[in-house]
């Protein structure tokens, strides 16, 4: 790990084995983080945590065997910016297939396909960019104010 | 991090008590433990998620496919949840429409 104390952006780089278990280790990351950051609460954190670890989780399962995947994260205030990148063949985002409602009872046939949909749901923005070297995904968070609206817009 | 499973009878219904996280990781146990309670014709499951800290994609995943197997054999799988950023999980994937969830094991398995 790689920490720049000091200056205005604050980086943190994890280069991690492509298994399972290390996703659990990067929440741990995460989520220190989130406590350094009064801004961030409880509930919000926990939006972080698990958006971060679908990004990890689709990482992993994209990852050549024996390359790190890179987890990063800028800390500036007010706003966090994780970015996970794998050197898997890549995918195009809007051309997931798309899963029948949750209310059709042909769902029950899709156990995959809902950690694209969290990570969109829980970040602020995300981005994914795909390339030769492989796929790059990077979410931005920013606090909320209790009952849900973003805190940064309530303080300007 | 670990995950912790807890099998019971509780009248008709089988309580699978789940504690801990459920990520990439630790999902493939469950699912595991979930497959081998249908093929033992055990077709009435109470999940219960009370004591689980982190679920993500994978477990729901999980539970999208125990519900299906149940279904298939005229059975039913019902969660027990109370924890708000687990529920959380649910609604924003809109499964809340999807799954059952009770306050607690004894209104899970009551009528």
């Amino acid at each position: 790990m790689h920490a720049t104390p000091s200056s205005e952006i604050e980086v943190v780089e994890l280069s991690l084995p492509p298994r399972p278990e290390v996703v659990a280790v990067v929440r741990l990351v995460v989520g220190a983080l989130i406590d350094a950051d009064p801004l961030f609460d409880e509930e919000r954190g926990a939006d972080v945590r698990l958006a971060v670890s679908e990004a990890c989780t689709n990482a992993i399962q994209a990852q050549p065997a024996g390359e790190p995947i890179v987890v990063r994260c800028e800390v500036t205030a007010g706003r966090l910016v994780f970015s996970v990148r794998d050197q898997g063949r890549g995918f195009d985002p809007e051309a997931l297939p798309r899963h029948p409602a949750v209310t059709d009872p042909a769902r029950l046939d899709h156990e995959n396909g809902l950690g694209i949909p969290l990570i969109r749901l829980l970040s602020d923005a995300v981005a994914f960019d795909t390339d030769e070297d492989g796929t790059t995904v990077t979410m931005a968070f920013e606090p909320r104010l209790p009952g849900g609206g973003p805190l940064l817009a309530a303080l300007a | 991090m670990d995950l912790r499973l807890d099998v019971r009878e509780a009248g008709d219904w089988t309580v699978v008590e789940v504690g801990g996280e459920i990520d990439v990781a630790t999902a493939p146990r469950l699912r595991e433990q979930l497959i081998a309670l249908v093929n033992d014709r055990r077709h009435h499951l109470v999940v219960d998620l009370d004591q689980v800290d982190f679920i993500d994609s994978t477990g729901l995943g999980v539970l999208i496919g125990a519900l299906k197997r149940v279904r298939t054999n005229d059975g039913e799988l019902v969660l027990v949840c109370t924890e708000r950023r687990i529920l959380k999980v649910f609604e924003i994937t809109g499964l809340l429409n999807v799954f059952a969830v009770h306050p607690s094991v004894d209104a899970a398995t009551a009528g």
